[in-house]
């Protein structure tokens, strides 16, 4: 899968959150992703450029990479294959095809900020803020572009 | 990009026609779209994300920013918009194959011949998924089929957004059959549920037999696993029993086909097996039918 296709996703996810908790920036994200992946370097590059207009802009990004662990059959125990990639049982040599670790691509927490200006405003009625987000994604939207 | 479900309006054409905005129904007022189909699958499937919140954001003694747990999977807006395909293809008894494989491994081919077998005996539709063009779609409507052509610009796959606008164009009678040909690509579909019953991989005999483990999630996502173009092996050093064992090494319940959809060679059995299929999605937890009985398990409702 592309990196973007992930970065994307995973902005979108954040932004959702955010304008749920009435944060108007998010500050830092933490996700886990597993080594099966791939993306650790291509999300760490793109992520910057994606987030550019978003709620995401400047956020701190941190990845916690989840290495393969392996599920035996022969040995009935979870395994850590020999090298980053294999599919075999590092003891008795069986085919492992049951991933137990590596696959995931978790948006883990979110640090969060609202601008003490808020605490002196009427609280924006859903819809307004919705529309006012919905402008703000559009012209994310083309400036990624 | 919309700003609610996330599809790239520019990019995507579904049916020949630019994505418009749609609406997703009026905003709850906790931010969350209202559609109570999607919050189920997401709170099925995780946590919504819990506020470990110690101090109070706003207010007297308000601190400005808290980390939040969230917990969710990063595709899973993909993940819901699924869920809500299976859930409509439950309604109408319809199974649902989406079928992979790499550029030019025969699945268009495959799906004329299929189409063509199947055609008196059940109420079928197929959903065609490209860079561009319609060449595909139009194969299959040249058989009398419905066909739907989604193009994905510089998408590399479907995803169930897409399926599930495509197929609210579609005459699909209840207790029919769904095909949804992916985007030629091993790698990327493998991660996008479309809301299938099963994903099918196609491997043609002119790619290499390691093709299962060099290409793991894809073939451990897939139930079948059909090799195609078995007409041309007296050409190959195609080493099938090599294959196969490489299909099982990454998952060890695939099933496999042999089959030429040229010289309808194997397609007998792959026409029973979709009867099977068809039947299971129709009855929850029936026993698959016989070899016999595939014809029948597919008669238009």
């Amino acid at each position: 899968m592309h990196e973007l296709t992930l970065a994307r996703n995973l902005i979108e996810l954040a932004c959702e959150h955010a304008r749920a908790q009435g944060a108007d920036r998010v500050k830092r994200i933490q996700v886990r992703l597993g080594v099966l992946s791939g993306m650790l370097k291509p999300l760490y590059f793109c992520f910057g450029p994606a987030a550019r207009g978003t709620l995401c802009e400047d956020a701190l990004l941190e990845i916690e990479e989840v290495p393969l662990t392996v599920e035996c059959p022969n040995c009935r125990a979870v395994k850590v294959p020999h090298t980053r990639y294999s599919f075999r049982c590092p003891t008795c040599g069986s085919p492992t095809p049951k991933v137990v670790t590596g696959r995931e691509m978790v948006l883990v927490a979110l640090e969060l900020e609202a601008s003490d200006r808020k605490k002196r405003r009427r609280p924006k009625r859903r819809r307004a803020g919705r529309a006012d987000d919905l402008a703000m994604d559009n012209q994310a939207g083309e400036r990624i572009r | 990009m919309c700003g609610v479900c996330g599809c790239g309006e520019a990019e995507t054409a579904i049916g020949g026609h630019r994505h418009e905005h749609h609406d997703h129904g009026a905003a709850a007022p906790d931010g969350k779209t209202a559609n109570p189909a999607r919050r189920k699958a997401h709170s099925h499937a995780h946590d919504h994300g819990r506020l470990h919140q110690q101090r109070p954001l706003f207010g007297p003694g308000a601190v400005r920013s808290d980390l939040v747990t969230i917990e969710q999977g990063i595709l899973s807006k993909n993940d819901g918009f699924a869920a809500e395909n299976r859930a409509r293809f439950a309604e109408l008894g319809l199974l649902a194959l989406n079928l992979v494989s790499s550029p030019g491994a025969g699945k268009t081919s495959l799906l004329v011949a299929t189409i063509e077998s199947l055609k008196r005996e059940a109420s079928i539709a197929v959903i065609e998924g490209d860079q561009a063009t319609e060449n595909d779609a139009d194969r299959i409507r040249a058989t009398g089929v419905p066909a739907i052509q989604i193009n994905t610009g510089r998408g590399c796959h479907l995803d169930a957004h897409m399926v599930g606008h495509a197929f609210e164009s579609l005459p699909l009678e209840a207790g029919g059959i769904l095909f949804i040909e992916n985007v030629g690509n091993l790698v990327c579909p493998a991660a996008f549920d479309l809301g299938e019953a099963h994903k099918v991989a196609i491997l043609s005999v002119t790619e290499g037999e390691d093709k299962p483990i060099k290409y793991p999630d894809m073939f451990a996502a897939a139930d079948l696993m059909i090799l195609a173009k078995t007409d041309l092996l007296p050409h190959l050093d195609f080493d099938v029993a090599a294959c196969i064992e490489a299909a099982r090494r990454v998952n060890p319940g695939i099933e496999v086909i042999e089959l030429s959809a040229r010289t309808g060679e194997g397609m007998g059995e792959w026409i029973t097996w979709i009867g099977r299929a068809a039947e299971r999605v129709r009855t929850p937890g029936s026993q698959p039918a016989g070899a016999g009985a595939s014809a029948s398990a597919l008669a238009k409702a």
